[in-house]
């Protein structure tokens, strides 16, 4: 293995090689067969699935709705994370265990709940519909799911940045006389801009590829009330695998966008803690 | 899913000048207003709402519905694949977790960007892909067929798309803990002339512990309550190739609701037991990053 560092400790080809090996077997090759089922396709016949009318509108409402989605957890994951770590109150402790719940419940479950809870009939539902807000089957019910699912990122990104706050550096700048909202924009938003852009790239990350919770509220209209991945779904049940194949691909080139996000954030992150070192 | 807020923040600790005026009272109020009221409506209703329409119709009706031949064979396959899929993945995880934290190569952060892959994938691309290797018209669609193994719409299909989807949770946990605690005392035992497997169960195992039970218990709470994922490779073939998850739709769909928040009602407490494991072991002083 000449291209590890060498060390006294044993087992870097046996662990290296397993977990290249398993990697390439679960995920790797499946994700190069979805690759090369559309590459296997004409040209023209993979624009007319991906850019076909009933296509576009389902990219619409699934970025939309996840943008959105993001930018509501950008505000209320802020919100959440500011009190969870600056204010103390009875409770505090299990909200703040509760909020990973909606990673840890099955995305099902998250669906059939919420469409019940905001259904007409429902306990939230039941008081929007006097005010002619319909909730399910609109893609007001795909932005909340989706909310929902993807809050825990925004919240569990944003508590640590928050916590390297210093304090210190607050109380100088209120001793010398900032006001509050200059104290906000000048030490804590810097601090905290990296954390809430990578929470902001990690709920839409979640969120444009979520089904589960997302087929049981919205309605599934196709052009209206349609999501990408339950398109490709639709094509599968079809057994047009090169149409599902077409819609796959553009997902997962999203997916890498995403991934390319991220990691850029992260770069910086760390480029911003070393020059706060020195 | 960082760790929970440590003792000793900023909340009630020292006053700062100004602190006790109206505003600040004012605006420490709405802060936790607003945070309680969201909290209520978006995940508070919907979790009451599980067992209120679970319980619709009593008691006797929930467990009732709960011993349905369907629904039990659902729970039977969900805990089945479970039991494959954890235990691999655990082995996996710590493979990956010794090579990347133990070692340093040329792609590391390559590799890990790789292993998080499959969480920014879409679950039912997870589920897609297997059906385009396995499916009829798949890639090994005509030989499995010739030699009458069926993968998609069948348990190994379930078991793949579920291992492929919680493939990198026990990694996660592991990988920064172990680069976290340092290769220190392994060395010294190496040094000392214990072995390689001595070294990893006496000297790392003990140290990640709690780390690794907390990714097993994340990766078993996502591979029993995968859905997109599983939807798209079982086939939903009642009693057959049904997870609990792909049950509670179909009874959903077919307005058997009480049946279908009793199923739903039996993961949601599994994902409260996966946070109180989750809470405890943050409590042992293991944290993430």
């Amino acid at each position: 293995m000449s291209f590890a560092k060498p060390s006294v400790l044993p087992g870097f080809g046996l662990t290296f090689g397993f977990t290249t090996l398993f990697l390439s077997a679960i995920v790797l090759l499946p994700l190069a067969a979805l690759t090369l089922a559309a590459a296997s396709m004409q040209w023209s016949d993979f624009l007319a699935v991906v850019l076909s009318a009933r296509a576009l509108g389902s990219y619409r409402l699934s970025f939309g709705a996840s943008l959105l989605a993001a930018s509501i957890n950008l505000v209320f994951g802020s919100i959440i994370a500011w009190t969870l770590v600056r204010y103390e109150f009875p409770g505090r402790k299990i909200i703040d265990a509760l909020i990973d719940m909606p990673f840890a419940m099955p995305t099902a479950v998250s669906g059939i709940a919420l469409t019940t809870v905001f259904a007409p009939t429902g306990w939230i539902g039941g008081l929007l519909q006097p005010l002619g807000v319909q909730v399910t089957y609109t893609w007001l019910g795909v932005t909340l799911a989706l909310t929902l699912i993807s809050m825990p990122f925004a919240v569990r990104t944003l508590q640590p940045a928050l916590l390297e706050v210093q304090g210190e550096l607050e109380e100088a700048a209120e001793t010398l006389g900032a006001r509050r909202f200059y104290v906000f924009r000048r030490i804590i938003l810097p601090t905290v801009l990296p954390a809430l852009l990578t929470g902001f790239t990690l709920c839409f990350a979640r969120a444009v590829g979520e089904y589960g919770s997302v087929i049981f509220i919205a309605g599934n209209l196709p052009m209206k009330t349609e999501i990408t991945p339950l398109l490709i779904v639709i094509h599968l049940e079809e057994f047009d695998y090169q149409g599902a194949a077409a819609l796959g691909v553009v997902m997962l080139a999203i997916s890498f966008v995403v991934l390319l996000t991220l990691n850029l954030l992260q770069a910086w992150r760390r480029r911003r803690h070393v020059r706060a070192a020195h | 899913m960082a760790a929970a807020t440590p003792p000793g923040t900023l909340a009630g600790e020292t006053a700062r000048p100004g602190q006790h005026t109206w505003t600040h009272r004012l605006v420490r109020w709405l802060f936790i207003a607003v945070t309680l009221a969201f909290l209520a409506a978006l995940l508070l209703a919907p979790l009451a709402t599980i067992f209120a329409m679970a319980l619709l119709r009593g008691l006797p009706a929930y467990l009732r519905s709960l011993a349905d031949p369907d629904t039990l064979s659902a729970i039977r396959l969900t805990l089945t694949t479970a039991a494959i899929v954890v235990p691999i993945n655990t082995v996996f995880g710590l493979a990956a977790a010794w090579a990347i934290a133990k070692f340093e190569f040329r792609g590391k952060s390559i590799l890990i960007t790789l292993i998080d892959l499959p969480l920014a994938i879409s679950p039912v691309i997870a589920g897609m892909v297997f059906v385009l290797l396995f499916g009829l018209q798949g890639w090994f669609g005509a030989w499995l067929q010739e030699h009458d193994i069926s993968i998609v719409f069948a348990f190994p299909g379930i078991v793949l798309a579920t291992m492929f989807v919680t493939f990198p949770y026990v990694a996660r946990e592991l990988i920064p803990l172990m680069q976290q605690l340092g290769n220190d005392e392994e060395e010294a035992a190496i040094t000392l002339g214990a072995g390689g497997w001595l070294t990893f169960f006496r000297v790392t195992l003990p140290k990640v512990r709690w780390g690794l039970l907390y990714g097993m218990v994340l990766c078993n709470a996502r591979a029993m309550g995968e859905f997109g994922a599983v939807s798209v490779v079982s086939g939903h073939i009642r009693g057959v190739t049904n997870t609990m998850p792909l049950h509670i739709e179909i009874l959903y769909n077919e307005y058997n609701f009480v049946g279908a928040f009793a199923v739903a009602s039996v993961l949601t407490l599994l994902a409260a037991l996966t946070l109180v494991v989750k809470t405890l072991v943050e409590r042992t002083g293991y944290r993430r990053r």
